[in-house]
């Protein structure tokens, strides 16, 4: 901020601190006319007030926490542009990428600044980071049968990836279910961790421009048809004819493509919900799902322990 | 209990203080009962019935709201007019305006009856109305600050009474809150945006809501008990002093506080520790207050034995006491790191709003309720007593359960195991909290019980009052 406001902050707070201070020490005296213990000399629809004098107990709580007030703002920064004697930030302040974060977070060190955010960050890193580079040694083949790691990979699952997966892994409408051995990307180990490492991109192009309701509703009887439900014949047949478009993605018989995370439409598996409403509004309006890339994070170390755990829950073996 | 019968001059404006003394009572009843419908909905969800209209995202506003400005403004308008009236020695400087004050205050209300289920709000919190309705508490809060300062103008007494001073101060910060935090860009009569983005939004936004806790449920509600405490007990005020340096401090140290909502956030280092430093010396003149109206029983403390209205008074202080030492605590960055967002939030707000504003709200109504209609005293004072320790138990119900669960959150989300990951996933929180929900959701239900109990004994008092008026039997015109 310009000198200006650090001055203006700087005035006002010190300056309400050393009225208060003046105000307690004015009235710590009796500057009244009433000698002390007696009633002042007015009087409002009967209530009278004593002139009695400040609890000493109460003026020295009063001291106490001014004194500790300036302390504090002596140690850490309040005044202004004054960063405050000890050093102490809560975290680098106006960044705005991760490079610009790492160069603050040396800077900082580099002139012995404490904050607090990079120090509590180093401290884990310092304390959890060898337990994780251990998991990281083995395959996660292995790790998915190893109890503790289980443990530690499903923890952190729960606390990032249940917000969309919810805590049984089993998904939701958008968001795959992570434990019926149906997978958009591959379902090895190695198709697992980069998903969460680079994230994933799922498209599905908006139809509704190029066809109408009528061959949309045709399409969605043709596609709930490919998994063996019952559907109006003669819709089926119709909607077949304009599958052509779709199999581009899904492929001519419809079982998808793990290269292009399109979904196998034969399964009965719905990752937007499988009624012929739901399917004709994917058809119409398109889908786009977003899975995060987790590499900067979480670091790719704790992301091949939650692959293991991912792995696990639909590892029949 | 005896209480001798009040002399008001004929000229006194009592319509105005009537009319809010009654809706005070009403909204009260209203208010507490929304907090426990949603209280129990997050015990019971199904309780919302599936309805839009009935969930918790759209009835917790309306409670906040009509237990804030319907409840405690009633309140305060009601004792202000009243207050400033008697030790003025003058009527109010405009009974239009003053009438205007309570049927446009009764319209803001009913607006946001209607708004907030439908969910129009603004999003900020304790200012979720949209902008036309802000509009309208901008114009009836001028119209109050002309009555009230008009009426200290044209005073008959030489000093202006410590009530007064409170009561001032009051009016004044929530017209400039509420005009500087609602300036907002309208994009249609039901929507509009805040003039504020990013940090200096929230900033502005914790500015306006510590400050309506400070200003409006602290200043205002210390004016209320620096009249009725030295007149219910009828023992003079503690010391003249102590009201000087507590008030002045009082107001100063407030309007620094809001920053301690944001501690932790994007908000600059300087802005938090500032607001920490000043709300934690704020702990000090909070307690002037409370040791001046407590001290003011010194010599006539028995009479907390028999009447039941100055142990509402008088428990009130104790509650406010705790608060305000609980508050500045958890403003200090490393509890606050514990306390915030969790239900130790939740309790501390209630204790000064169940403990505080209401039980000093409820003994000035019992107080005022036979002075305004023709009566002695209150239809029954066994009642007022039953509300006492309905509403005592209720209170300490509440408080107790969310220091429980708030303490449990704040424990659990940051416990870690030896790998340096969370030992519990945020949904283990929640269930965790169940039984302590249950336990406040039992605590609104006494203290909305005794709310009902008042309304039957007020709603006989004024029967008898008026049965009397009609009977020509009148004891004295008000």
């Amino acid at each position: 901020m310009s000198s200006f406001w650090s001055a203006w902050i700087i005035v006002l707070t010190l300056g309400l601190l050393f009225v208060l201070v003046w105000l307690l020490r004015w009235n710590m005296k009796n500057y009244t006319h009433i000698e002390e213990g007696q009633e002042m000399d007015h009087e409002f629809d009967g209530i009278v007030e004593m002139n009695n004098p400040l609890p000493k107990w109460w003026t020295y709580l009063f001291w106490a926490c001014f004194a500790w007030g300036f302390i504090y703002l002596a140690l850490y920064p309040g005044l202004g542009n004054f960063q405050g004697l000890l050093g102490w930030k809560s975290s680098n302040q106006d960044i705005q990428s991760l490079e610009e974060s790492r160069q603050a977070m040396q800077a900082s060190q580099d002139n012995g600044m404490i904050v607090e955010y990079d120090r509590a960050v180093r401290d884990a890193e310092e304390k959890y980071g060898p337990i994780f580079e251990a998991y990281a040694q083995q395959p996660i083949e292995e790790l998915a049968h190893n109890e503790d790691a289980l443990d530690v990979g499903q923890r952190l699952f729960l606390q990032n990836c249940a917000q969309c997966h919810g805590s049984n892994a089993m998904g939701g409408q958008g968001f795959p279910n992570l434990t019926d051995n149906d997978w958009l990307y591959g379902g090895e180990p190695h198709n697992i961790k980069t998903s969460i490492l680079d994230g994933r991109q799922g498209n599905m192009a908006a139809f509704g421009e190029q066809f109408s309701d009528q061959q949309i509703t045709e399409l969605a009887n043709y596609v709930a048809s490919l998994s063996g439900r019952d559907r109006d014949p003669d819709l089926v047949e119709a909607g077949k004819a304009n599958f052509a478009v779709c199999s581009a993605c899904h492929g001519a018989d419809g079982t998808g493509n793990q290269q292009l995370g399109a979904p196998n439409l034969t399964d009965n598996v719905w990752l937007y919900g499988g009624s012929i409403n739901k399917i004709e509004e994917t058809i119409k309006y398109g889908r786009n799902g977003v899975m995060p890339a987790w590499k900067d994070i979480l670091g790719e170390d704790k992301i091949h322990v939650i692959s293991a755990y991912v792995y696990s829950l639909s590892d029949d073996e | 209990m005896s209480q001798t019968i009040p002399q008001q001059p004929n000229e006194y404006n009592m319509k105005v203080v009537r009319q809010f003394t009654v809706m005070t009572i009403i909204w009260g009843i209203v208010g507490m009962a929304l907090g426990v419908l949603i209280a129990a909905q997050l015990v019971w969800p199904e309780l919302n019935f599936n309805t839009p209209w009935l969930t918790y995202s759209r009835l917790r506003p309306l409670h906040t709201n009509a237990v804030i400005f319907a409840f405690g403004t009633s309140a305060l308008f009601a004792t202000s007019y009243y207050v400033v009236q008697k030790t003025c020695k003058v009527s109010l400087f405009s009974d239009k305006l003053a009438a205007f004050t309570f049927w446009g205050w009764q319209a803001v209300i009913v607006a946001a009856v209607i708004t907030l289920p439908l969910g129009l709000t603004s999003t900020k919190e304790y200012a979720e109305l949209e902008w036309p309705i802000d509009i309208l508490i901008a114009i009836v809060w001028i119209a109050y600050l002309i009555v009230f300062f008009g009426t200290l103008a044209i005073r008959k007494t030489s000093h202006i009474y410590v009530a007064n001073w409170f009561y001032g101060g009051f009016i004044v910060v929530i017209a400039m809150l509420h005009i500087v935090n609602s300036l907002a860009v309208p994009v249609d009569f039901t929507k509009s945006y805040s003039m504020y983005s990013g940090a200096v939004d929230a900033m502005v936004q914790w500015w306006y809501g510590h400050n309506a806790v400070g200003f409006l449920l602290t200043a205002g509600f210390l004016g209320m008990m620096y009249y009725f405490v030295p007149k219910q007990a009828e023992r003079p005020v503690y010391s003249y002093r102590l009201s000087v340096v507590h008030f002045w401090a009082l107001i100063s140290l407030y309007i620094w506080a809001g920053p301690h909502h944001l501690h932790y956030t994007a908000l600059p280092d300087w802005t938090q520790s500032v607001g920490m430093v000043m709300s934690v010396i704020l702990f000090v003149p909070s307690w002037g207050g409370m040791i001046n109206g407590i001290m003011t029983l010194s010599g006539a403390w028995h009479k907390l034995r028999t009447d039941p209205i100055l142990r509402f008074l008088i428990v009130s202080l104790s509650f406010y006491g705790m608060s305000t030492f609980e508050g500045p605590m958890m403003a200090i960055k490393s509890v606050n790191a514990l306390s915030h967002y969790t239900d130790w939030t939740v309790g501390h707000v209630h204790s000064g709003a169940l403990g505080w504003v209401a039980m000093i709200t409820i003994g000035s109504m019992y107080y005022l309720v036979p002075r305004l209609f023709n009566q002695k005293e209150i239809h029954s004072i066994k009642l007022v007593n039953v509300h006492f320790w309905l509403h005592t138990i209720g209170v300490v119900f509440y408080i107790v359960s969310m220091w429980i669960s708030g303490v449990m959150q704040g424990l659990m989300w940051r416990a870690t195991n030896s790998d340096g990951t969370l030992t519990y996933s945020f949904v283990e929180s929640v269930q965790a909290s169940y039984p302590f929900w249950t336990g406040r959701f039992i605590g609104g239900v006494f203290i909305v019980v005794g709310m009902l109990l008042m309304a039957y004994n007020c709603y006989k008092t004024i029967r008898a009052g008026r049965r009397e008026t009609a009977a020509g039997n009148v004891v004295q015109t008000a």
